[in-house]
């Protein structure tokens, strides 16, 4: 049996990923801002990984108190024994023009989606490390891949925490611990509630969470989701920055 | 804005999705909640209203593999409680011929399936459910606690609030295979012959036409749930049709073709999985698009008095050349629903499709309702995108009684339709 820790499990891609978990009959523990949500979504997985004798517990913690960051790994260590793979995917999509406007704004929002990331993986670091195995994984995004005009605080936080795994994966391949960044595409989920999905480019949580999942079971190292970003992106990042700098991206 | 009957039809001005099943009510109105999107016509559609999806509402809260007990949110599908819950033996009591429909939705059309005769419909099977209220109530309706908002709601169109979750009661199966017997019939002597026998000895049953035959012809069909036979069934890659094709290819040449290969095709026999055996078009996925980009409409009846008023019905389809490969009937049991609006009642159930020729189509329908009218029988709200005000409360005795329980917030296009047309 896999114990899983999930941080943001309230998160529509975390929690199919957390479904998939359950019918294999994981130990999850479940961490997100909204006791009542969590409960929730506790419930369905316990029915669906009931014939499989799945757990799963909640602990409920803003991610962006980094002081609480400890209390919530000793509480999960406890229940889940050891760790076999932790899941960072809480985050939020900044309006940029709202960014621009509140300098505050713009420093919550790096706090948010990359500091609190880059708290939790320092420590999650270390459990892996000393225990010599495991899977450390959090959700980045293509826009961490290069700063555009409509998104470039939410990609700066992104591309933070991308270099931040980096070193990690440098650090920890010895250790034979797999540091994996999931780089999500449009996925339809209520972080994009305000989009129009129309289009081949966007992608269900579930298809997204499939891929991740066996991704992190393979010790993959970046994934891109679904598959084609990786050359959209390839393409994007070898746009000369003379060109880049002129176009409305 | 198209529902499964791709005809066209006035949009939702904003389209909502709950968070949760603790949220509230979207500020918009009129509400209406849209589940998958099976329903044919406008019954699932609120043409400059707001839009509430309930797919996002697809949590499981619990299940007692003991007793069968179910209680999931309203969005969940009916494929998902059968992948969840057929590996531990057992099954929806009811299901109708799409496995593709939300809880909510089989609750709010008070869907029945080919097991009629003896389970009645899915409402029958529903311990109670949470209906949130436009005024923020919540309330817990089941046979002794809110009984006629209960009542209401199963087969209430989605007009008396949301249902937010429900809690249903599973039958237990031993095989998840179904043995199957197929038989030909000519004339409908026949047809009452086979069925009769087929409701006695079968859980399931259902006939095909030929809608185009002269002389009524078609397949009887019946089956049960093998008693121990252990055959997992086998996961079918579904087909798809990728797009809506720009015409139809249903029209007199092809369907008499069809019609006529698929009366004479070799007859299935024995044991087999449940999915090809109660949910064949589950196997094509979008088969809604061969109809083409006029779309089509769905015809379901139930015609009570026997032989004649469906005799009539169907050398009515056959002169009229029109129909589709899609042509079928069952006769519904006598087993009460707690619905005031539902359905199914005692009689023949016939459901065709029929390609959107305009004018043509409908005067087809004019003949035919007055047909179903004459007889005492009713249209399927479910599927109906036409039914005349008129037709639509001469079929619903409860019609009545039920407008005391809409909520004042909810509507629909059908519902605007038909109620504001006398």
């Amino acid at each position: 049996m896999k114990s899983i820790l999930i941080i943001g499990a309230t998160s529509a891609i975390a929690e199919h990923c957390a479904r998939l978990w359950a019918t294999e009959g994981a130990k999850l523990f479940l961490v997100g801002r909204n006791a009542e949500r969590l409960a929730m979504i506790a419930d369905d997985l316990r029915v669906r990984g009931q014939a499989h004798g799945v757990q799963a517990a909640t602990f409920v913690m803003d991610a962006t108190d980094t002081a609480s960051h400890q209390a919530m790994l000793d509480a999960a260590l406890a229940h889940l024994g050891k760790l076999d793979a932790a899941l960072i995917a809480h985050g939020t999509l900044p309006d940029q023009k709202a960014c621009e406007a509140s300098v505050d704004m713009t420093l919550a929002e790096i706090a948010g989606n990359g500091l609190s990331v880059i708290a939790l993986a320092a420590r999650l670091a270390n459990v892996f490390e000393r225990q010599g195995s495991g899977c450390l994984a959090a959700i980045g995004s293509v826009a961490g891949d290069r700063g555009r005009q409509s998104n470039y605080t939410y990609g700066a936080a992104k591309a933070l925490v991308d270099r931040f795994f980096e070193g990690l994966r440098n650090r920890l391949a010895p250790k034979d611990v797999s540091v994996l960044l999931i780089k999500p595409g449009f996925v339809d989920t209520p972080m994009t509630a305000a989009f129009d999905k129309g289009g081949p480019l966007w992608a269900t949580p579930d298809r997204v969470a499939r891929e991740i999942v066996a991704a992190m079971a393979s010790g993959k190292q970046v994934l891109y989701t679904p598959w084609f970003w990786r050359w959209i992106l390839l393409i994007i990042r070898h746009i000369p920055e003379r060109i880049f700098v002129r176009l409305k991206l | 804005m198209r529902s499964w009957g791709n005809l066209a039809f006035a949009a939702a001005r904003e389209v909502v999705r709950l968070p949760s099943r603790s949220a509230c009510l979207p500020a918009g109105r009129p509400l209406l909640a849209w589940g998958n999107g099976r329903s044919y016509g406008d019954v699932c559609v609120n043409g400059g209203g707001t839009t509430i999806h309930t797919r996002s509402l697809d949590r499981f809260m619990a299940f007692d593999a003991a007793s069968g007990r179910l209680r999931v949110e309203s969005g969940v599908l009916l494929s998902e409680i059968l992948d969840l819950v057929t590996p531990q033996g057992w099954f929806l009591p009811v299901t109708p011929g799409t496995r593709f429909v939300t809880v909510g939705g089989a609750i709010a059309n008070d869907v029945h399936g080919k097991n009629h005769h003896r389970e009645g419909t899915f409402g029958r099977h529903v311990v109670g459910f949470e209906l949130l209220r436009s005024e923020g109530e919540r309330l817990y309706c089941s046979a002794t606690e809110n009984p006629e908002f209960f009542a209401a709601t199963i087969g209430g169109l989605g007009l008396t609030g949301l249902i937010t979750w429900a809690e249903i009661d599973l039958r237990r199966v031993s095989s998840l295979s179904i043995i199957q017997r197929q038989e030909r019939f000519h004339g409908l002597r026949q047809f009452f012959d086979l069925n009769h026998q087929a409701e006695l000895d079968s859980e399931h049953t259902v006939a095909w036409i030929d809608c185009l035959a002269a002389q009524p012809r078609g397949i009887m069909i019946s089956g049960n749930h093998a008693e121990n036979e252990d055959s997992s069934p086998r996961p079918a890659r579904a087909l798809n049709i990728p797009l809506t094709l720009p015409f139809s290819v249903v029209n007199r040449a092809t369907l008499s073709a069809f019609n006529n290969a698929y009366f004479h095709r070799p007859l299935a026999q024995g044991p087999g999985p449940y999915g090809p055996f109660l949910y064949p078009l589950d196997g094509i996925l979008h088969w809604n698009r061969l109809h083409g980009r006029a779309g089509f409409f769905q015809y379901q009846c139930v015609l009570p008095g026997g032989e004649a008023p469906l005799a009539e019905f169907l050398q009515t389809i056959a002169a009229s050349g029109e129909g589709s490969f899609l042509a079928v009937l069952k006769t519904f049991g006598d087993v009460a629903s707690p619905g005031m609006l539902s359905f199914p009642m005692p009689g023949s159930d016939l459901a065709f499709d029929f390609p959107n020729r305009g004018a043509t189509t409908l005067r087809l329908f004019d003949r035919l309702d007055a047909i179903v009218a004459a007889a005492g029988g009713r249209l399927y709200a479910a599927k109906d995108a036409r039914m005349p005000a008129a037709l639509f409360r001469s079929g619903y005795p409860g019609l009545e009684r039920f407008t005391q329980f809409v909520d004042p917030a909810f509507s629909s296009s059908f519902w605007r339709r038909v109620m504001e047309q006398q």
